[in-house]
Parts: structure tokens; sequence; C-alpha cells
């Protein structure tokens, strides 16, 4: 919990609440995350991960409970309540799916120029006369979203229909679509689900280079490899509550989180 | 189709299958066609006749189609998943034409050539029928960009149509307003009316909207038909002017040719303009709201926003052509906007190829043109139309030329954009 790099949290979440009926899926929760920080959500499956970030990205509007997002060159804060998710995402926070969902009859390429939206301005009257504002615009967005997808390891498939894309490249075309709307806050859900071994590493050094580059990193996931590897810090949710966080470390050993996961007192 | 080497026991239960479904049809339809069919009443002499042969017509008939569709249909599976998904996005032979700059300007000149020269080359008669022919491009293309692009299921278009038509008529009527200043206000009002549409219906999606829209139409149609004092009803409006040329007193043949050339040129600048739109940042998003609405939101794009001007833009275009079509026949009335015209506009979109602008002149040729040049078998109009749009469904959801996407070739650090256009 004391990490090195204590300094304004990005995202702050407190007391978060949310519920589906009589169904309590978040309860309180409180967290935050740091600049350039990895921090891995993890709980068994139901413990409410995924719905922590519908709520976090506009998609459900939480019953209770306030996210603050600082941006980390301004410092300027914001409160996420009640936004649309496009405008959470404009501030600087952008997702990945679990159930992928890429715009599959579109190119690898304009994936990721769809994420790139938000970032440029011509509208219908660019559109149509094409003025040098508007195609110098489209050549930037075409370089910009080339770069990210070869940083992505996607660069030889640009004209490739996404929807044709084996899995674990789908899974990292989702990440560079994403990095193409300049978040400082990426949020990962699942990204190593159904990889082998290998596409597993590649992903690995990609997230680490992606922090490298400055981007603060929250991300869902259940190959405790993974976690326990990549990040800074743990998150742990059972039942929509937090029931522990700290270090790879630490959470290793908590008592809590072992009983959450396998169901009994151990010890 | 399947020859005796072909027969594994997979094959035959397929087979065994095949023929007993098709036999089930056969049956229903036999069923189903009973009445008319077999029997018939002749009320005059008060017998009823009974056709006995005819059963036999059917039921093999029926039988025939539907193994035969479903060979088909064993055969595309079996070619789909043996292309897997290995296969780079394939072209259509048309597109492979179309890319190479060697056929594709010498093309749309000789097609330009053939469209100017028209009607020189026919009749009149036969020159108003393309100019109906070009109107409904124009309208294709338009509900295009609703429908095929942004993927906005709007049954209820037609009511823009009118509203441009209206618009000259009532204009014309109260303030004499000419021609050439009522086209653009015809488009405007409709696509201001495609915007107050839209802010009701941004929730709604698929089948949900389909209704609303339809029942929008509907409204629109109820209005000018009840509302004596303001549309006069419906007995309509007449002596509505011709467009003018610089004052020119021009015949009737005249005018008619007059309109087939202005509506070449509508029919340019509508695919000049919707082509760059669908190449364009906004055309992107509304591809992107086609495929996942959600994660559309979610990468930045404002869902309420482009929505609206995807309705905006595409009414406009019925707008302009409503103001057209009254100008053409000098008569409107209520009875020319029913559910029908949508329903032949979102046929020619579909029928030509959600998102493709070949695609929607193509079925608007085919679906304007084959009518007029088939008057015999114009009795079973309704019948064609839906056996074409089931079929189609069946065999070729994505319609008679696809959309594709454009392609980029990178060269170190520069981009070339391949097929430039699509047209
Ligand atoms: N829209 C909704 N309506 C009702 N209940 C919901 C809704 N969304 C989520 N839930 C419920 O909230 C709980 C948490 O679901 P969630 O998808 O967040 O789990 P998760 O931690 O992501 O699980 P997994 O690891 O399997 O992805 C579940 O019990 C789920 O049924
Ligand atoms: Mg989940």
């Amino acid at each position: 919990m004391m990490n090195k790099r204590m300094n304004k949290p990005i995202l702050n979440v407190s007391g978060l609440t949310i519920d589906f009926g009589g169904i309590r899926a978040l309860d309180h929760l409180d967290f935050d995350v740091q600049v350039t920080e990895i921090v891995a959500l993890i709980g068994p499956n139901g413990a409410g991960k995924t719905t922590l970030f519908n709520c976090l990205t506009g998609i459900y509007r939480p019953t209770d409970g306030e996210i603050l997002l600082a941006c980390p060159k301004t410092g300027q804060q914001t409160r996420l309540n009640g936004l649309k998710p496009n405008k959470i995402t404009e501030r600087g926070m952008a997702r990945t799916f679990q159930n992928i969902r890429l715009f599959s009859r579109m190119t690898v390429l304009e994936n990721v120029m769809i994420g790139r939206h938000c970032r440029t301005h011509s509208l219908i009257l660019g559109a149509i006369f094409r003025n040098r504002k508007t195609r110098e615009e489209e050549q930037e967005t075409i370089h910009k979203s080339y770069e990210i997808l070869e940083k992505v390891g996607l660069a030889g498939q640009v004209n490739e229909l996404a929807g044709n894309l084996s899995y674990g490249a789908q899974r990292r075309l989702e990440i560079g679509r994403a990095l193409a709307t300049e978040p400082f806050l990426l949020l990962l859900d699942e990204p190593a689900a159904g990889m082998n071994p290998q596409e597993t590493a590649v992903l690995v050094a990609l997230i680490r280079q992606i922090r490298d580059e400055g981007h603060a990193i929250l991300l869902i996931e259940h190959d405790m490899k993974l976690v326990m590897t990549l990040s800074d810090r743990v998150v742990v949710m059972d039942y929509g509550k937090k029931i522990a966080q700290g270090t790879p470390d630490q959470i290793r050993g908590n008592r809590d989180v072992i009983k959450a996961y396998l169901g009994e007192d151990v010890g | 189709m399947i020859t005796a080497k072909e027969l594994t026991p997979i094959n035959k239960k397929i087979i065994c299958k095949a023929l007993k479904r098709s036999l089930l049809i056969s049956l229903w339809f036999v069923f189903l066609t009973f009445p008319i069919m077999v029997i018939k009443v002749n009320p005059i002499e008060r017998t009823v006749s009974w056709r006995w042969g005819n059963i036999a017509y059917v039921a093999i008939g029926s039988f025939v189609i539907s193994l035969l569709a479903k060979a088909w249909l064993v055969r595309k599976e079996r070619a789909a998943a043996a292309k897997t998904a290995a296969c780079p996005t394939r072209a259509s032979i048309f597109h492979n034409i179309l890319q190479r700059p060697g056929c594709r300007y010498p093309l749309a000149a000789l097609l330009l050539g053939v469209a100017l020269a028209f009607p020189h080359l026919f009749s009149t008669y036969q020159a108003n029928i393309m100019t109906t022919a070009l109107m409904y491009i124009v309208l294709g293309l338009g509900l295009n960009i609703v429908v095929g692009v942004a993927g906005l299921l709007d049954l209820g278009y037609v009511a823009f149509y009118a509203i441009g038509a209206y618009s000259y008529a009532l204009l014309n009527l109260h303030f004499h307003l000419g021609f050439w200043a009522a086209l653009p206000i015809g488009g405007l009002l409709a696509a201001l009316f495609g915007v107050l549409l839209g802010f009701p219906v941004l929730r709604l999606r698929g089948d949900y909207l389909a209704i609303v829209t339809l029942g929008f139409g509907e409204i629109i149609r109820l209005i000018l038909e009840n509302w004596n004092a303001f549309s006069k009803g419906p007995s309509g409006i007449s002596n509505i002017p011709r467009p003018g040329f610089f004052g020119l007193e021009m015949s009737l043949d005249q005018a008619m040719i007059y309109m087939y050339y202005l509506m070449i040129g509508l029919v340019l600048l509508a695919i000049f303009v919707v082509n760059r739109l669908q190449h364009s940042r906004l055309g992107r998003a509304w591809l992107a709201l086609r495929e996942d609405e959600i994660a559309c939101q979610a990468m930045g794009i404002d869902k309420t926003r482009i929505k609206l001007t995807a309705f905006a833009l595409g009414a406009f275009w019925a707008g302009l052509i409503g103001v057209i079509f009254a100008a053409k026949t000098t008569f409107v009335n209520p009875a020319s906007f029913t559910f029908m015209e949508s329903a032949i506009i979102l046929a020619i979109v579909v029928l030509g190829g959600m998102g493709s602008i070949i695609g929607v002149i193509c079925g608007a040729l085919i679906l304007i043109l084959l009518p007029e040049y088939l008057r015999a078998l114009s009795e079973y109009r309704m019948l064609a139309f839906g056996a074409i749009l089931v079929a189609m469904m069946i065999f070729k959801p994505e319609g008679l030329i696809a959309g594709v996407r454009r392609t980029y070739c990178f060269q170190g650090r520069k981009s070339t954009a391949a097929l430039q256009d699509d047209e």
C-alpha cells in the first residue's frame, strides 16, 4: 500500500455502489490508481470486476459513490459520475472489453482510426469539400493509427477485416484502438483471456511498454502468473466488495484472498 | 453437383435430411395453395371445379426448388469453410474492374456519355422513365446513409420525400417561390425534420426503431391527408410550375428533357457528396455505430450527434427529390407518399448492397426500370418484390454489390490510399 510513487492519484474511487434490482453488484468500493502504475483487479467469477469497469466508463450509472479522474499533466480533476461514455474517453480514460467488441466489418486500420475520432474535428463540410485542414487531419489520423498498429504488432494486417483476425490479434487490436484515444489511464478487461503462452508473453511486454510510455493501467485478469509478474499493486474483490489490496507478495499470502478463491477456511 | 464419389455416409445423411425437408416443404405448399390452385368456383354457373392436376405442379415445383436451394446453400457453406479466415477481403469482379485505373475512367466516361446522349437516342417517354429511375437512385443514396452506413433501420423515409414535395408546392402556392429557391429549402426542411425525428428515437434500435419511423411516415401522410386548411387534403395541390431555365419558354418535351439533365446533375452531385461523406471521419463513425453501439461510444464518439447527422443528411436528399417530384408531376397529393414508397427505396438499398454506392445505383435501376419494361407482369410486382428480397436475404445478404473497405499501403512513413473512391 505504501507505494513509492505515492503522489496524487489519477483515479480515485470512493464508496462506489451499484444495485441491479435486489443485487448489489458493487458495495462501497474504494481504491485509487497512481501515475504510471499497473494495478491488477482480481476476484472470483461474478465478483463485479467488469461491472466496476462499466461504472467507471459511464456505461452503467452508479447508485452511489464518487469517481474522480485527474489529468496528470494539468492536474485538473473531474467527477465522472453521470458523464456519457464518450465524454469520459475524451477526459483520458479508455478501455477494452472482456467479450471482444471490435468493429468486425471494418479494417484493422479503420478500427484504430475510430479511436482517433475524439481527437480530431472535421465535420460535414470538411468531409464534402476536403479542404487542406481536413486532408492534413486525415493524413495525421492515418499515420498515428499506423504507428499504434506497429506498436501492437499488427502493421502487417492493416487492410484485413478486424473480424478475420486471430483471437490474440483481436485482443491486441482492442488495446491499439483504446490507445488511439490518447488515454493516460487504460482499462484492460482480461486482456490475456484465450491466449497461448507465447501470445501472453508478447502481451506482457506490450503492457510494460505502454506503461513505460507514461500510461497508467488498471487490468482485470484471471491469469495469476501474469498478475504477479506485471502489477505494482493488486486489488482483490469478492461479492462486489474490496477484500484486500497490496503488493503481489502481500496478496499471495493473504488469508481472505485464499478463502475467497478456495471458498473455505484454510489454516 | 453431387457425384457418386462424394457419397460418404455424412453426405448420405445430409441428402436424406434435405429430401425429407423438401418433401415437407412441398406438402406444406400444396396445403397452402390448395384453395387457389385446386378449387375453382364459378359464381355465374354456381359450380365448383376441382383441378387436381395442379397439385402435381405445385408439389413437384416446390420440391425441386427447395432441393436446389438447399444444395446451393450447402455448397456455399463448404466454399466458405474451405476458404476460412486466411483469405483477405475479397473484392468482387466488379470492384476489381473498377479498381484498375485503366478501366475505371474510360468506363465512367462511357457511362456518362451514354447517359448524356440518352434523351436523343430514345424517345422522351423513355427519358421520362429514366428520370424516375434517377430520382430513385438519389433517394436510395440518401437512405443508404441512414440504413446502409449508420445501420439505423428507417421505414418512414417517404415522409422526408413528402416534406420536400409539399414544401415546394406550398411555398409556390402561397409565396410564388420558384423551383430553384424551393430546391434547397425543401432539402433543408427535410433535414430539419430528420433531426426532429432523430431526437425521440435516439435510444431505439433495430425493430423498435423501424416501428417508430414507420409510424412517423404514416403520421406525416395522415396530416397531409386530413389537414385540409394546410395541405388541401386528399385532392392535393396542382399547377405547380416546372423548373425554369432563365425564363425560357419550353415545350413539354423540352421540359422533360431538361428535367432529365437536371437529374443527371443531381445524381452526380449525390454520388460525389455521399462518397466523400462515407470516406471521412464522420462516415467511419457511422460505420462504427452500425457495428457496435457500445464500443462506438466507449471509443469517444458522440452517439447522439452522429445519429442526428445521419438522419439529417439522409433526409436532405429525400427533400431535394421531393421538390423535383413536385416539379416533374406538377401535382402532389398524399397518395404519392404511402409506405409502399419507403418499401421500394429500402428494397433498393437492400438489394443493391448496404453501404455501397454502385450497389444502390444498380438496385435502383433494376427495381425501377424492370417493372416499367415488364408491364405485362405488373400484377405480380409485389410478389416478385417479396420473392427477390427473400432470395437476397438467403443467398446474398450483403446485396448485389457489397461495399468494399478502402485499403491503404504503407511504404516507409508515407501512406497512399488505394481504391481512392467508390465511383
Ligand atoms: N446489467 C446487469 N443487470 C443485472 N445484473 C448484472 C448486470 N451486470 C452485471 N450483473 C451482475 O453483477 C455481478 C458481477 O458481474 P461481473 O460481470 O461484473 O463479474 P466479473 O467479476 O467481471 O466476472 P468474470 O470474472 O466472470 O468476468 C454478476 O452477478 C452479474 O450477474
Ligand atoms: Mg468480467
